[in-house]
């Protein structure tokens, strides 16, 4: 029974918190959110300039081999976060083959790790917008002249506003994942401490409420950064729409 | 330059272990040519094997006697249901221009002088893909027009308009026609086929039937099939 309690007043403690730690715009806060942010938005961006491209590329070019990087492409969605780390890790170690960049516990470590984690994400899932388009284009533009790269960029323009989902999808993973920036970045107060890392250590310590508090805050975030997003998408659909 | 006669040399289209058109053609300068045919017949296969879509199984198809490019600039194909751009009506009509590497400003014209023949200047805004069904045949047409094609194919360019859609289409066609553009057209619909034919190839099964001057086909058809299919008889494609 006290367990129960126990959890109850956790919860409304850790909501207090939130909204304390909100209102006063508390700067340990401020620093880990934006950092959070810059990691797994940069993340974002690498993903999306390779994803987006080798999504589309994979629709439209048929090769040797194609199917079976799909099958690929696809099972690596799943790759385990702590598996990335790890690899990256090993990677960027002092004795590692690119050690001497020296980018170990760094936010670039993280950015690096992070980008490799959502990758496949966000090229499985812009085949799969691509494809859809791609069945019911095909024809027509070749008929009207179009070469495959054509093809390519004609696909990745009309299906802009769906292909938002599939970087929001990146991004969603890339900002909820603790096991990679974890191993890569080390935690280290004010220059490698995120959102997630932050929470699984006030765990640890037995801050249960400030671990909640964090936890709201991120799922905040994550919900202002998808309706930016979403807002973004539409009004760019409706303003060029004649481009 | 004149890419005509088309010549379809003992051409046959395999899918699926069937075989799907198997035919020897020749298309010339000049009126319209109207495949005509049951479903499944293989007009679609037809057009697509002419225009270059489709790669024949056997046998060559011949631009004077070329070896025809799939990407040759001089054709152009309006397919059965329009398959609109999610762009707007202008940038639909733009897109072909662009690939040919057109200037801005001859699109801009062009496509300004295009959108006024077929009627669509108030949509020149809007989003292609919700036009009527009938506005958007007319665009799918203006958009293999503006390239200026020396053919143009044509899959059932009305199957799926009303009267009046239909009759608005067919004026285009000719318009496209005058204008100094062969036309290549299926049809299932006799009326159409009288209207807008100069010679009418009939395919059934996949075999072209036969090949004649409109005039001569609607009152004296050489086959059976052919026979049966004026006199309104159903006919199985290739069943």
């Amino acid at each position: 029974m006290a367990g129960t309690e126990d959890t109850a007043n956790n919860f409304l403690d850790a909501l207090l918190l939130a909204l304390d730690l909100i209102t006063e715009l508390n700067a340990g806060l401020i620093e880990i959110v934006s950092l959070s942010l810059s990691v797994s938005l940069s993340a974002v961006l690498i993903a999306a300039s390779i994803g987006l491209p080798l999504g589309a590329a994979l629709t439209v070019y048929n090769f040797r081999g194609r199917q079976i990087s799909i099958v690929l492409l696809n099972a690596l969605m799943g790759l385990p976060p702590v598996f990335i780390g790890l690899t990256v890790y090993l990677l960027l170690s002092r004795s590692g083959p690119l050690g001497a960049l020296e980018l170990l516990f760094t936010p670039t470590a993280m950015i690096i790790a992070q980008a490799i984690l959502i990758t496949p994400i966000v090229a499985a899932l812009s085949r799969q917008t691509c494809q859809a388009l791609y069945e019911i284009y095909e024809e027509q533009l070749r008929s009207l002249g179009a070469t495959p790269l054509n093809i390519m960029l004609t696909i990745l323009w009309d299906a802009r506003i769906s292909l938002v989902t599939a970087i929001m999808a990146g991004f969603g993973r890339a900002i909820a994942e603790v096991g990679a920036v974890f191993i890569v970045g080390g935690n280290i107060e004010h220059f490698t401490r995120v959102m997630t890392t932050t929470i699984a250590l006030e765990t640890s310590k037995g801050n249960l409420a400030l671990a909640m508090a964090l936890g709201i805050i991120l799922v905040l975030l994550s919900i202002v950064v998808n309706g930016v997003a979403s807002v973004t998408a539409d009004s760019v659909s409706r303003s060029r729409a004649n481009r | 330059m004149n890419k005509l006669p088309l010549t379809l040399k003992n051409v046959t289209y395999h899918s699926g272990g069937k075989q799907l058109l198997k035919c020897n053609a020749t298309i010339s300068e000049g009126l319209n040519t109207v495949i005509l045919g049951p479903n499944g017949a293989g007009k679609s296969i037809f057009l697509r094997v002419c225009h270059g879509l489709l790669k024949p199984t056997e046998g060559q198809v011949e631009w004077t006697g070329e070896e025809q490019d799939a990407n040759n600039p001089n054709q152009a194909m309006v397919f059965e249901k329009p398959i609109m751009l999610q762009r707007t009506a202008e940038a639909n009509l733009a897109y072909g221009l662009k690939l040919r590497g057109a200037k801005r400003h001859v699109i801009k014209q062009r496509v300004l002088q295009m959108l006024r023949r077929v009627g669509l200047t108030e949509a020149a805004k809007q989003l292609a893909t919700s036009l009527s069904a009938g506005e958007q045949q007319r665009l799918a047409l203006a958009r293999a027009w503006v390239l200026e094609p020396d053919v143009l194919f044509l899959d059932e360019p009305t199957a799926n308009l009303d009267p009046g859609s239909t009759a608005e289409v067919e004026v285009i066609i000719q318009e496209i026609r005058k204008s100094g553009t062969k036309i290549v057209m299926t049809t299932h619909d006799l009326g159409q086929a009288k209207r807008l034919g100069g010679d009418i190839i009939f395919l059934y099964g996949g075999i072209l039937k036969e090949h004649s001057p409109a005039e001569k086909f609607f009152d004296s058809p050489k086959t059976i099939e052919a026979r049966a299919f004026l006199n309104g008889e159903i006919l199985w494609g290739q069943y």
